[in-house]
């Protein structure tokens, strides 16, 4: 899918990506010659659809995981399905509300979200993940929903 | 107004990348089966003839005969090669490399949405409902090669994956393998049987895949005809096997040396 800027014939850049929680998707993008800007908007059965391919609209900010599709979109998923093997030396570590509200994701995706958390913590050299360096890393790599 | 450029026409570099992601996802399937010396569905386009029974018995055999196997149970709504092959619940490890296989009767590795879903529980999805016709294929198709490309198979003699009745799961597994994989066939002996088992033969045969031959299940009381014969004559195939209601151990292990 692209976008043509027809008045100065150029293609469209994507700009940014929201996933706004009730099943829709907007996608914004800028003509890099008079800057106009326009928003893709699918609704609920074509961002499902897009979802269900294993792709992500704007690229990829985080390595496919494993079984990604299915930790994520399986609404049936046993709670005890998956068990993490223990994490390099020098994983960050978690702040009680950090983990409080890791606690509340489902189980059956727990362990994909803790890890792509500690991986963002890693590469840039934090510590402690707390509940503020999960809100930025949700905004940086687009983790609508984790 | 100039006409306006075509898809094909326009060539800077697309930040979405989506054939670059789906190619991405081919590519981790290819890699992660790169130690698998033989990919052999197990299919027939009737339902009820006993393929995952014979899949999990086949799979048994080949290992007690010195080979790696595994079995990816593809039927992802009515799984039930981990029963077969005698495993219980445990949780699937799971690192960044890869989620470890379940191990079966014999060693058999496996894996299985049973090992996923909660018990007695259906394969649903998150999403909208009232449209899910137009995506639960496309999702299907994706924990297909999600079981595919994200277990650690490590080197396998044989993977042998056991299909649903019908045929839209070896077309998506074509699709995903980039490669038609060789097929086993399972019937039964009736006519009724012989009619679908034939055309999915034929799709596979469209489709490029090689026909190792036919197995006939629960022959000798109850099912009179001559299926396995027939589609064999037909298709220029071994029947591999005959296997009675009540077969001995050594059924199994003549099987395993024919495929």
């Amino acid at each position: 899918m692209k976008f043509l800027c027809v008045d100065c014939d150029k293609q469209m850049a994507f700009e940014e990506r929201h996933l706004p929680g009730d099943g829709t998707l907007a996608a914004t993008f800028k003509c890099p010659t008079c800057g106009r800007v326009v928003a893709m908007l699918t609704n609920p059965m074509e961002t499902q659809l897009v979802s269900s391919l294993g792709v992500e609209i704007g690229g990829r900010t985080v390595p496919e995981q494993p079984f990604e599709t299915v930790r994520k979109m399986v609404a049936t998923g046993r709670e005890d399905a998956f068990v993490e093997a223990s994490g390099p030396n020098g994983a960050p570590s978690w702040s009680p509300e950090a983990r409080e509200r890791l606690a509340r994701v489902p189980n059956f995706v727990r362990g994909m979200v803790k890890r792509i958390y500690a991986d963002y913590a890693n590469e840039r050299g934090i510590a402690e993940i707390t509940p503020a360096v999960m809100d930025t890393a949700r905004g940086e790599l687009g983790l609508e929903g984790m | 107004m100039p006409p306006i450029r075509t898809y094909h026409e326009l060539t800077d570099a697309d930040r979405s990348g989506l054939p670059e992601q789906i190619g991405a996802q081919r590519r981790r399937v290819a890699e992660r089966l790169a130690g698998v010396g033989r990919v052999i569905a197990v299919m027939s386009g009737k339902g009820g003839v006993g393929k995952s029974y014979v899949t999990a018995h086949l799979a048994q055999a080949l290992a007690r005969s010195g080979r790696a196997v595994g079995v990816l149970d593809a039927d992802l709504n009515g799984p039930t090669i981990p029963r077969l092959l005698g495993i219980d619940h445990a949780p699937l490890s799971t690192s960044p490399s890869g989620i470890e296989p379940a191990r079966g009767a014999d060693g058999v590795k496996c894996i299985s949405m049973a090992m996923l879903l909660e018990d007695g529980a259906p394969l649903a999805f998150k999403g909208p409902s009232a449209e899910s016709f137009v995506w639960r294929g496309a999702m299907e198709a994706s924990a297909l090669r999600e079981l595919l490309s994200d277990v650690t198979w490590g080197a396998l003699d044989t993977l042998l994956l056991d299909l649903p009745p019908g045929m839209q799961r070896y077309v998506e597994l074509c699709d995903i393998l980039g490669a038609p994989p060789a097929v086993l066939t399972v019937t039964i002996p009736t006519a009724e049987s012989g009619d679908a088992v034939r055309r999915a033969m034929r799709a596979a045969v469209d489709r490029g895949s090689r026909l190792l031959g036919i197995i006939e299940n629960m022959t000798g009381q109850g099912f009179e005809g001559t299926a396995g014969d027939d589609l064999a004559r037909e298709f220029t195939v071994p029947v591999l096997a005959r296997i009675p209601w009540h077969p001995a151990p050594g059924v199994w292990d003549g099987l395993g040396g024919r495929v």
